[in-house]
């Protein structure tokens, strides 16, 4: 019985460490604000390789192309990024909210 | 992140301890604290903050802005007792985010037949919980009625400081039970965090609604930790 109910198959943080002893560079996203109607909470994680693998999620499946994407300039140049997606973003029609809210993204390499 | 951040929080998460990870969002530097760490001034107050309502944010404090991610264990609920009013409270505590655990070694009323879906052990208290004990992220409910059966639990939760202890009971069933406790050599601070009689006073009658007044003494319990209840004195 797994009684720390941690899901060791999905859990965002745990797939990262995974990857990490594999040798995988990595890259850790995180919503670190919301406003109005946001489908993930801050706190929220999508952990990306440098093959575009992901998992977990930032918001419902709107913008998480859009972080992937950035996720190998992160991985690449270990610069951190803070990357906000919402409906008056100008890149609206490829990666907006269509539920209307904003998030804030913190993207950065693992390492 | 750092990596070694990683691992350490990872570790605390499997541990079911509480953990706050700190990313100064200016530098991207990042820190695990733990729970009862002492960190001061404002951003202090802030990760207190954090541990207490599981909420993760942004916070503005020495001229920095940092993230606060809040790693709580998932709360979960230990029965002792497959009883009546366990068959309805696994299933409304699962629903309220609270999974449940039954035990009872009492096998004709601990089986999967009456309990569809929920962790179960036919087996003594003390065993089940040598394998896997308890913890403050969870809360404990007696409900058999047998003091063989939930002395030994009720003192291991007290031990364990679990957000909640309750005991089903009259209150004269409670003083008795007090009095063995006593003589089981726990403090009498500690006797006086249990619950008994069960539950929040709404009149309960049946067992499903018994298992309603539990689970939102559970709740309560939960969502007060650390609080100055109303009412009470410093």
């Amino acid at each position: 019985m797994n009684s720390t109910y941690l899901d060791e198959v999905r859990d965002p943080l745990l797939i990262a460490e995974d990857w990490m002893k594999n040798g995988k560079d990595v890259a850790i996203a995180t919503v670190v604000e919301t406003w109005g109607s946001a489908p993930r909470q801050a706190g929220s994680h999508l952990v990306i390789d440098a093959e575009g693998n992901f998992h977990g999620s930032v918001s419902g499946g709107c913008v998480e192309g859009a972080v992937v994407a950035e996720a190998l300039d992160v991985i690449g140049s270990g610069k951190a990024k803070m990357l906000e997606f919402g409906v008056a973003d100008e890149t609206a029609w490829q990666v907006g909210l269509s539920c209307g809210g904003r998030i804030k993204v913190y993207l950065e390499r693992l390492g | 992140m750092d990596p070694y951040v990683l691992k350490t929080l990872n570790a605390e998460r499997r541990a079911r301890r509480a953990a706050v990870l700190v990313t100064d969002l200016g530098d991207g530097r990042d820190r695990v604290v733990r729970e009862g760490d002492t960190v001061a001034g404002e951003l202090g107050a802030a990760i207190e903050r954090a541990f207490r309502t599981g909420l993760s944010g942004s916070v503005e404090a020495e001229g920095r802005s940092f993230f606060l991610n809040a790693h709580l264990p998932q709360p979960r609920l230990v029965v002792i007792g497959a009883v009546h009013i366990s068959q309805a409270l696994a299933p409304m505590a699962r629903i309220a985010g609270y999974p449940v655990e039954i035990i009872d070694p009492r096998s004709a009323f601990a089986t999967p037949d009456r309990f569809p879906d929920v962790p179960l052990h036919a087996e003594w208290p003390q065993d089940v919980l040598a394998r896997q004990p308890l913890d403050g992220y969870t809360a404990l409910a007696a409900v058999t009625h047998d003091p063989k059966i939930d002395d030994f639990a009720l003192k291991a939760a007290l031990e364990a400081r679990c957000f909640y202890v309750g005991a089903l009971g009259s209150r004269k069933t409670h003083a008795k039970r007090v009095e063995r406790l006593l003589a089981l050599g726990a403090g009498v601070e500690d006797i006086a965090r249990i619950h008994s009689p069960i539950g929040v006073d709404i009149g309960a009658a049946s067992p499903a609604e018994i298992a309603v007044a539990v689970l939102a003494e559970v709740i309560d319990a939960f969502r007060s930790r650390g609080l100055q209840r109303k009412g009470e004195a410093a």
